[in-house]
């Protein structure tokens, strides 16, 4: 017996002799008995205090953030978190839901989604956005595909920053390659931001769509307009790529400078860092393209009274309708994830959220001011380029051996620049978000100075 | 579940239509200099005013969340007999250990010494469900079922580009879910269908003919998705392995036989778990899932970086091999929905593992047992843990599969999964779980015939339902046609 299974030795025996049978063995007389166990060589079931402390003996192993200053970012933020939000995601009528096939039991979850929708448009300017996908990385392969299905899968060449988040592409490199797409590099300029005439001479009039990110892995905002129109004179589909979503708070999203899709990592919104995972990807487009997105969406209608209601829309661009021709072949996507940034959006608000991101940029701009005047082999590698809240240091040594002495010091510095390789400088990229108080930063300038 | 009420809920952006000033979060002091935005930022590129959704207090948040909640049927309010889907008990434990602050506030990029307990966590799962399959090796990157097929399916093509072969197609039988011959496709092959054969599994004649070398793997689900059995699993590994073809297995209905036999036995090269059905993960309105992939011996060097690795000391990460597929996701998979998981399998244990299966099984025969003579059971091979009837009894009184759901829902039921597989027309795919009361069961069982006859004595009211569930009939061919997919400012006015 187990707690987790709903009928005892007496039910069992009840209902198979219900069935007219012996023993349960019975009912997997069609399993062949060469694929067949007798038993799995796992432990005893266990109590849950022994589950419990199993699992927070690996959970101390770990040393969290919450435990030292911390200043790790590259696409992964530590934003605060109102209790409302867990709060929310603990109700059972959430988290022990389905995907909302029968509207009519499903209302909660689909007018989750439409709220979710609209902030995602309202936030990239684009009048379209889906349900959710896996991922940052997983989208930005998503927006490549979409694009390239857009110009009917004639054009085979992707044009993509090298400041597009490093792991990202690995991502695309492994989709790309199975999808015989060629993907080109642009190496960011001197600045650390992208050259329009690099990317268009990249692009030619061959490229399916040019993905940049803003603000771009080393934390640089881009020149978004004219970046769209480099990708458009080839007749390019423009793709923003967005890991740290916060800034949509203080810049506008790529749809209001035409960008034709917007995409990324939407994880600063109320989810955990969570060592990775879940995530949540987000996807915008221009209603144009609206049959060539992936993924569900959510649309409003009215019941047989009239009274408005929700249902899931568009099915036939999935694979559960379309099958070998769908759009996508997702299927679950980051339902409970989403639910997490609609509460916390709306906890925090329009203008809350404005007042964080300026937080979050005044921070790194104290931050970028006080490290950039340490000294002694300490540079900010690119200091006059606009930052929204993360940058490049370099120091005495490489960014991996910087970040472990730094460690060691107390102080979590950010994330090697280049574990992932890269052509510019290799150092440490520093994150500040509105968490990171005046004490965390003179913690990390005061480590600094100590090793120096 | 609330009944129909007379006041809806608004949608958010409704709220506080003045826009006036009120405050749902408080941040931490401004302790730093001010900065104003456009001295630091190139002006044509700050957002000019605020995004226009409102600012409302904390608590008007919590009663927005709380009132939809109460719209949505849910695993904790009743049975759930989602074919396929798997809509079992979500043990509460699993979601306290996935809250541990050593988990969620780890940042996947810290260095190696600071994450030793979360890659342990990993290497502890991994093992649990290389056992639970019989399978050498594991990728625990896929964020759900369908990104485990086609990360299983790119190793596939893999190792057949590392044999200097490229093969043009994958076999699909026509029973398969919809993300099989998608991934197919999504992985450059083309997806053939197969066709069932007279009990429903695969025509081995049919897999013989089509079986040749330009056929990269089939796709099997096992059992399949009428709850039956893949009796002559051994023979169709055999003949496609002989012909230099992959088997990939689509573990959705893992379920139904774990602790009694191993995919590994069964000759499967790839197959994905989802860990949102078998192993008890909530299914979040959608997600987040874990679709975790085992591999034969044939696939191991093509399995996706970062891998975690044993070191002297501890666990390290491997993030560079030549052989690899590559990354197929972010960082290292749905890392707390593997938490939960893992959590599971640590409870449960293995005779719990099994007993969780034989009750899962026991249920769908004791549902198929109490309806067949009230359903038309198209295929009558044997059950597993799901059956399939369809609605050609009640479509005499034209009363069709949506009606029979949308009337059940009237019963405090969610209905079963409909119109799928496609091989069974009107399809009613019923899967219990091992998870609620016989009593419960017993209740669906009574619910589903009393629809019956009413689909006889009052066919009208059937077709009418639901007549108790917070919204009527919602119009989803007007969804599609005036499409409306976000709230707009100027809808205030319309």
């Amino acid at each position: 017996m187990h707690p987790w299974v709903g009928a005892g030795p007496d039910d069992r025996r009840h209902i198979l002799s219900e069935l007219g049978l012996q023993s349960i063995d019975e009912l997997f007389a069609t399993i062949p008995a060469e694929v067949c166990v007798d038993r799995l060589d796992l432990p005893d079931a266990r109590d849950e205090e022994s589950v419990r402390r199993t699992m927070a003996q690996m959970a101390i192993s770990n040393l969290s953030m919450d435990c030292a200053p911390s200043f790790l970012g590259a696409g992964v933020y530590r934003h605060v978190q109102p209790a409302v939000v867990d709060a929310v995601l603990s109700r059972a009528e959430f988290f022990t839901s389905y995907t909302p096939y029968q509207p009519e039991i499903s209302q909660g979850t689909l007018q989750v989604i439409f709220e979710f929708q609209t902030l995602i448009s309202h936030l990239t300017g684009l009048p379209v956005a889906n349900a959710s996908l896996y991922d940052g990385a997983t989208a930005l392969v998503e927006a490549v595909l979409f694009a390239h299905r857009v110009l009917r899968g004639k054009r085979d060449l992707v044009v993509v920053a090298e400041t597009v988040h490093p792991m990202y592409r690995r991502v695309l490199d492994t989709y790309t390659e199975a999808a015989g797409i060629e993907v080109v590099l642009v190496p960011p300029g001197n600045d650390g931001r992208l050259d329009p005439d690099r990317v268009r001479k990249a692009a030619g009039d061959t490229a399916c769509c040019v993905a940049i990110q803003s603000p771009n892995f080393l934390g640089i905002v881009e020149d978004l307009p004219v970046l769209a129109e480099a990708a458009h004179e080839g007749a390019a589909l423009a793709v923003q790529v967005v890991t740290e979503a916060v800034s949509l708070g203080l810049l506008a999203g790529g749809g209001a400078f035409g960008f034709d899709a917007v995409c990324g990592e939407a994880q600063s919104f109320g989810v955990a860092p969570g060592f990775g995972g879940p995530h949540l990807g987000i996807f915008a487009c221009t209603e144009k393209h609206i049959r060539q997105m992936p993924g569900r969406l959510a649309g409003e209608t009215v019941d047989e009274d009239g009274n408005r209601a929700f249902c899931l829309t568009l099915s036939t661009r999935e694979q559960h309708i379309r099958r070998a021709k769908a759009t996508s072949n997702i299927c679950t996507n980051q339902g409970l994830m989403a639910l997490a940034a609609t509460v916390w959006l709306e906890s925090v608000g329009g203008n809350g959220l404005r007042e964080l991101a300026t937080s979050c940029l005044a921070r790194a701009q104290e931050l970028k001011k006080r490290v950039g005047a340490i000294g002694g082999g300490w540079r900010l590698a690119y200091p006059e380029s606009p930052i929204f809240n993360e940058f490049l240091l370099t120091g005495p040594g490489a960014g991996v051996e910087l970040v472990e002495r730094l460690a060691a010091k107390g102080v979590l510095a950010g994330v090697p620049s280049n574990r992932w390789g890269g052509s510019w400088p290799d150092g440490i990229l520093v994150a500040a978000t509105e968490r990171n108080s005046a004490e965390d930063i003179d913690a990390l300038v005061t480590a600094i100075k100590d090793l120096s | 579940m609330k009944q129909r009420a007379l006041r809806s809920e608004p949608l958010f952006f409704e709220r506080n239509p003045h826009r006036v000033q009120r405050q749902g979060y408080q941040l931490p002091p401004m302790d730093v200099p001010e900065v104003q935005p456009t001295e630091v930022l190139p002006a044509d590129l700050v957002r000019k005013d605020v995004p226009h959704f409102p600012d409302v207090s904390e608590m008007e948040v919590v009663q927005h969340f709380h009132r939809l909640s109460q719209l949505n049927y849910a695993v904790d309010e009743g049975l759930y007999p989602l074919g396929s889907c798997t809509m079992k008990y979500n043990p509460r434990i699993n979601e306290q250990t996935a809250r541990y602050p050593g988990f969620t506030s780890l940042h996947p990029l810290q260095p190696e010494s600071q994450i030793q307990g979360a890659l342990r966590m990993i290497w502890e799962l991994e093992e649990a469900l290389k056992t639970i399959t019989g399978m050498p090796g594991v990728t625990l990157q896929p964020a759900a079922g369908a990104h485990g097929e086609l990360t299983g399916i790119l190793m596939i093509r893999k190792a057949l580009e590392a044999r200097g072969e490229r093969r043009e197609t994958v076999l699909v039988p026509d029973s398969a879910h919809g993300t099989n011959p998608a991934t197919a496709v999504f992985a450059g092959y083309r997806a053939i269908e197969i066709p069932s054969g007279s009990d429903g599994t695969v025509d081995l004649e049919a897999l013989d003919r089509m079986m040749d070398d330009t056929v990269a793997a089939i796709m099997l689900t096992v059992p399949n998705t009428l709850g039956v059995f893949e009796h002559q699993i051994v023979e169709i590994s055999q003949l496609v392995h002989d012909r230099g073809g992959f088997i990939y297995m689509d573990g959705a209905n893992l379920n139904s036989f774990v602790g009694r036999a191993l995919p590994g036995l069964m000759g499967a090269d790839a197959m994905h778990i989802n860990l949102h059905k078998t192993f008890s993960t909530p299914h979040g309105g959608g997600g987040p899932g874990a679709g975790p992939v085992t591999v034969s011996e044939a696939l191991l060097p093509y399995l996706p970086v970062p891998r975690v690795v044993q070191t002297e000391g501890g666990f390290g990460l491997i993030w560079e091999d030549p052989s690899s597929i590559g990354s197929m996701r972010g960082f290292y998979g749905n890392f707390l929905i593997l938490v939960r998981a893992l959590t599971y399998i640590l409870s449960l244990g293995a005779d719990g593992l099994r007993s969780m299966s034989d009750v899962a099984v026991l249920y769908a025969n004791l549902i198929r047992h109490r309806l067949k003579d009230t359903y038309h059971l198209k295929y009558d091979a044997p059950s597993m843990h799901e059956v399939v009837f369809d609605d050609s009894f009640q479509g005499r009184h034209e009363v069709h599969n949506t009606d029979i759901a949308k009337r059940l829902l009237d019963y405090g039921f969610h209905p079963p999964t409909m119109s799928f597989p496609l091989i069974v027309p009107g399809a009613l795919m019923i899967e219990p779980t091992e998870s609620f009361g016989p009593e419960e069961v017993d209740a669906f069982c009574d619910a589903m015939i009393e629809i019956s006859r009413e689909a006889e004595t009052d066919p009208q009211m059937v077709r009418s339902a639901p007549h108790n569930t917070p919204v009527g009939r919602v119009d989803e061919v007007r969804a599609a046609r005036n499409l409306k997919i976000r709230w707009m400012p100027e809808d205030e006015n319309a």
